[in-house]
C-alpha cells in the first residue's frame, strides 16, 4: 500500500494542529457555527442527532492491520467500541466528543491516517473496486490512479468552495464494482486499440433528490492527461455550477442543464489551456506510485494444496461460506474472503473493537496485513492461500464475521437512519432487523440468489437505494414513518435507477411486503434468473399488483389509481 | 485609514472604493466593473492608479485586455463558502498574466486565506470584526503543497521530492 514519505506526514501532521487550532478558536467563540461547520466537515466531523460522527477517510478502502487496530483503540477510547463502515469505504464513529476530535486526529496520523475531505463541499475521498489488483478480469490497478488523485485533491486551494460535494470513482476491471456510473465524475480505466491504458470518462451521476446516471464525455483520455482533465471539468464546475438551491449544486445538475455535449464542449475549452501545464502526469510519478500497489510475495506452490478440495467436500457449512462469501484471484491457490459485516440483528457495516482487532490478526497471519472496506459495507482480506481458507472460516465464525450471505438479500447497505442521523426521515437500522427476521433461514436466501438490496433513511441517499434492485427509502408522513419501495436498480454495468412501485407502505409492513413482492419472483423466474433479470423481462406490474397486502389502504389506492386510467 | 494585508504584512490601505454614484475623490480608486466600462477614459486620465471590483460571476477573460493598466482587481467573496473567486484568481493569474494587485474583498476570514494565497491573492480586506495580526498566522498553515496553482507551477513529485 502506499507509504507516506516525509512530505505526505507533514501535511498531516500540519492539518491535525490548524484543526486543533480551529476547534480551540470555536470553544472559544472566536468561530461562529457557520464558519467552523465547513472547517469541522473538511475535517470529517458532523454533529448528529445524539454526539457528533467522525467520519475517518480509508482512501480506495485500503488498511493495514495496524490502521485497524489504531481505529479499534479508537473505538474504544473515544466512542462506545465500535465503528460503522460505509459505501464510500470510510468508517464513521458515532460518539466521539468534539473536544475529543484534534486528539483522535492526532492518533490517526501516526498511522498514516485522516479524516481530510470525508465530507464538505471538496472533492472527497476517492473510492475503487474493492478487488482492485487481484480480479481476474482487471485491466490496470485503479489503487495508484486513487491516490494521484487523491494527493491532487487533498488541500486544492481552488477546489475545496465548490457549489457541492465532489465524489469520484476509478475501475480498473471490465466489471464495474465501484458504482462508477452514479457519481460525479467516474473514471474506466481501458485499453485502446493501441494497446495504451487511459480512462473513459464519466460525469453528471449521482443520486440523492435527482437521481442520475454519469454521461460519458470522453471515450478515451491518456494517462498523462488525467489531472490536467479533472482539474478542467472541476474548474468548469466551480465557476459555473449552480449555488442559489443546495439540491441543484451537484455538477449533474450543471451537466443536465447544458446538455453533456455542451458541457463537454466546455470541459475541452478549459482542458484546451492546461493541458500541457506543469500538472501533466509524467510515466517517472505513476511508476513510483505504482511501485507501492506492487503484488506481494505470493506462495508459487499455493495451488498444489490438496487439504482444501477435501474440507469443500468434507464440511458442508465450510462450502456454503465458500460458495458465497470467497470470490476468485487473480493467482490460482489464492482467494479473496469477504469478512461479512452483516450478523443478523447488527447494523450493516458495524463492527466491534473486539472483531477490528481479530480481523487485523487474521489479516497478519493469512493476508499479508492488509484489509479492503467495500462499497457494499463488508470487510475484504485479499491473497488468502485456499489452504488457509478452512481456519481462516473458523476464526471468523467465533468472531460472528462469517454470516454465508454474501451478495443475498441479507448482505444489505443501509445508512445510519433516524437512529444516528440528523438528516433521516425514518429509521433503516430496524427495518433491516425486521428483514433478518422475515428472512432468517439460509434456504431462503440462497433461493432468493443474487440480490441487492439498498435502503436510506431519507432521499440524500447515503444507502444507494435507488441502484439496489430493490431499494427501500424511508419517508416522513405527517410524524410516521413511512417507506416507500423501487425494484430495478443496478450500479453495476447494467446501470439503472429503480422505478418506484407505488404508495408507500407503513414501518410494520416493509418485510411482508418484500415477501409477496420477492414470491413473484420465485413464482416468475426462469432459469437461473436473478430477481432483477426477471424484473427486467416482466415489468413492474405483476410485481405492483401483488406486493400490498390485500384490503391494506395502499392495495386500494392502487387499485383506484389504476381504475382511474382504465 | 483600514488596515489590510498586502504581502502578508498589516498595511494601511490607500486605496477608496468608490460607489458607482459617488464623485471621485482623489487617489487611487476602486470601481465596479459597470463604472470602469462606462468611464475606462476618464478614469485613466486622472493619472491615478484605478482598481476594478469583479463580481464572482464575471468572465475574467473580459478584463483581459485591461488588465494592463490596472493597478488592482478585486474579487469577492459574497460568503466566504462561495468559492467562485478562487478560480478567477488563478485565471487572472497563470491565464492572463496579470501581476497586479490581486485582492479578496467581502467575507474574507483567516481559515481560507492560505488557500486564497496559492491561487494568487496578494492582498486581503478582512471582514471588519476581524483580527489581522491572528490572521497572518494562517500562511503558514502548510509548509508545501501537492498541486500546482498560482505560487507554484510544479506539482510536489515534479520538485524533487
Amino acid at each position: 500500500m502506499y507509504q507516506y514519505d516525509s512530505y505526505d506526514q507533514t501535511l498531516v501532521d500540519e492539518r491535525v494542529a490548524q484543526y486543533r487550532d480551529q476547534v480551540r478558536r470555536y470553544l472559544a467563540g472566536e468561530l461562529s457555527d457557520d464558519e467552523f461547520r465547513p472547517l469541522r466537515l473538511m475535517n470529517g466531523l458532523y454533529i448528529q442527532r445524539h454526539a457528533p460522527m467522525l467520519r475517518v477517510a480509508i482512501p480506495y478502502g485500503l488498511l493495514s492491520s495496524r490502521q485497524l487496530r489504531t481505529l479499534a483503540r479508537i473505538a474504544r477510547r473515544y466512542d462506545k467500541g465500535y465503528g460503522h463502515f460505509t459505501t464510500r469505504q470510510n468508517i464513521q464513529f458515532n460518539w466521539p466528543r468534539l473536544e475529543d476530535t484534534p486528539d483522535i486526529l492526532a492518533e490517526l496520523a501516526q498511522v498514516q491516517m485522516h479524516a481530510i475531505q470525508t465530507s464538505g463541499n471538496c472533492i472527497r475521498n476517492v473510492t475503487a473496486d474493492h478487488l482492485s489488483g487481484v480480479a481476474p478480469d482487471e485491466i490496470e490497478d485503479p489503487r495508484l490512479y486513487c491516490e494521484i488523485i487523491r494527493q491532487w485533491s487533498t488541500f486544492h486551494p481552488e477546489f475545496s468552495y465548490l457549489p457541492r460535494k465532489f465524489k469520484i470513482a476509478v475501475t480498473g476491471a471490465v466489471h464495474d464494482r465501484a458504482a462508477a456510473q452514479v457519481h460525479d465524475i467516474g473514471l474506466n480505466l481501458v485499453r485502446n486499440e493501441q494497446g495504451e491504458i487511459g480512462f473513459r470518462v464519466l460525469v453528471g451521476g449521482g443520486l440523492g433528490r435527482t437521481p442520475l446516471i454519469g454521461q460519458v464525455i470522453r471515450e478515451f483520455l491518456p494517462r498523462r492527461d488525467l489531472l490536467t482533465y479533472l482539474e478542467a471539468i472541476l474548474r468548469v464546475y466551480n465557476l459555473h455550477g449552480r449555488r442559489d438551491n443546495l439540491f441543484k449544486a451537484r455538477i449533474k445538475i450543471l451537466v443536465k442543464a447544458l446538455g453533456a455535449a455542451s458541457f463537454r464542449d466546455q470541459v475541452e475549452a478549459e482542458w484546451a489551456q492546461i493541458r500541457d501545464s506543469g500538472l501533466v502526469l509524467d510515466d517517472a510519478e505513476i511508476e513510483r506510485v505504482r511501485r507501492f500497489f506492487a503484488p506481494p510475495p505470493y506462495d508459487a506452490a499455493a495451488a498444489a494444496d490438496l487439504s482444501f478440495p477435501q474440507w469443500l467436500k468434507g464440511d458442508k457449512a465450510f462450502a456454503t461460506w465458500v460458495r458465497h462469501n470467497v470470490a476468485e484471484h487473480k493467482v490460482t491457490g489464492y482467494r479473496n474472503v469477504f469478512v461479512a459485516l452483516k450478523e443478523p440483528g447488527a447494523p450493516p457495516g458495524d463492527i466491534t473493537a473486539d472483531q477490528m482487532d481479530a480481523v487485523a490478526d487474521l489479516a497478519d497471519r493469512y493476508s499479508f496485513g492488509m484489509i479492503r472496506s467495500t462499497h457494499h459495507q463488508n470487510l475484504l482480506l485479499t491473497d488468502v492461500r485456499q489452504a488457509d481458507l478452512y481456519p481462516l472460516w473458523h476464526a471468523l465464525k467465533s468472531q460472528k464475521l462469517a454470516a454465508p450471505v454474501i451478495g443475498t438479500l441479507a448482505d444489505m447497505i443501509c445508512c445510519p437512519g433516524l437512529d444516528f442521523c440528523s438528516l433521516a426521515n425514518a429509521s433503516s437500522i430496524s427495518i433491516a432487523r425486521q428483514i433478518n427476521e422475515k428472512f432468517d433461514r439460509l434456504d431462503d436466501l440462497y433461493d432468493l440468489g443474487d440480490l441487492r438490496l439498498n435502503m436510506s433513511g431519507c432521499m440524500n441517499a447515503c444507502g444507494h437505494h435507488h441502484v439496489g434492485h430493490i431499494g427501500i427509502l424511508g419517508v416522513d408522513k405527517k410524524g410516521e414513518e413511512w417507506y416507500q419501495i423501487s425494484l430495478g436498480g443496478s450500479s453495476e454495468n447494467d446501470v439503472a435507477l429503480g422505478t418506484i412501485l407505488g404508495p408507500s407502505v407503513p414501518k410494520a409492513e416493509v418485510a411482508n411486503t418484500l415477501e409477496r413482492i420477492l414470491r413473484v419472483y420465485v413464482e416468475r423466474r426462469e432459469d437461473g434468473e436473478r430477481f432483477l433479470d426477471t424484473f427486467r423481462r416482466i415489468g413492474l406490474e405483476p410485481f405492483r399488483v401483488q406486493a400490498y397486502a390485500p384490503g391494506s389502504n395502499e392495495a386500494k389506492q392502487e387499485e383506484e389509481r389504476y381504475a382511474v386510467g382504465y | 485609514m483600514r488596515s489590510v494585508i498586502k504581502n502578508r504584512q498589516i498595511v494601511e490601505d490607500h486605496w477608496q472604493a468608490v460607489a458607482d454614484d459617488a464623485a471621485l475623490p482623489d487617489g487611487p480608486v476602486i470601481v465596479s466593473l459597470a463604472r470602469w466600462q462606462r468611464e475606462r477614459t476618464a478614469l485613466l486620465a486622472r493619472g491615478e492608479p484605478v482598481g476594478v471590483r469583479l463580481p464572482n460571476t464575471a468572465n475574467v477573460a473580459d478584463l483581459a485586455a485591461d488588465l494592463p493598466v490596472l493597478a488592482l482587481v478585486a474579487l469577492e467573496f459574497p460568503r466566504f463558502a462561495d468559492g467562485r473567486a478562487h478560480s478567477q484568481a488563478r485565471l487572472l493569474r497563470e491565464r492572463y498574466g496579470y501581476r497586479g494587485e490581486l485582492r479578496a474583498v467581502g467575507d474574507v476570514l483567516r481559515d481560507q486565506l492560505f488557500f486564497m494565497a496559492r491561487n494568487g491573492f496578494d492582498a486581503f480586506e478582512l471582514r471588519a470584526d476581524r483580527c489581522l495580526e491572528d490572521a497572518l498566522e494562517a500562511f503558514g498553515d502548510f509548509s508545501d503543497s501537492y498541486q500546482p496553482a498560482a505560487d507554484q507551477p510544479l506539482p510536489l513529485y515534479r520538485r524533487g521530492r
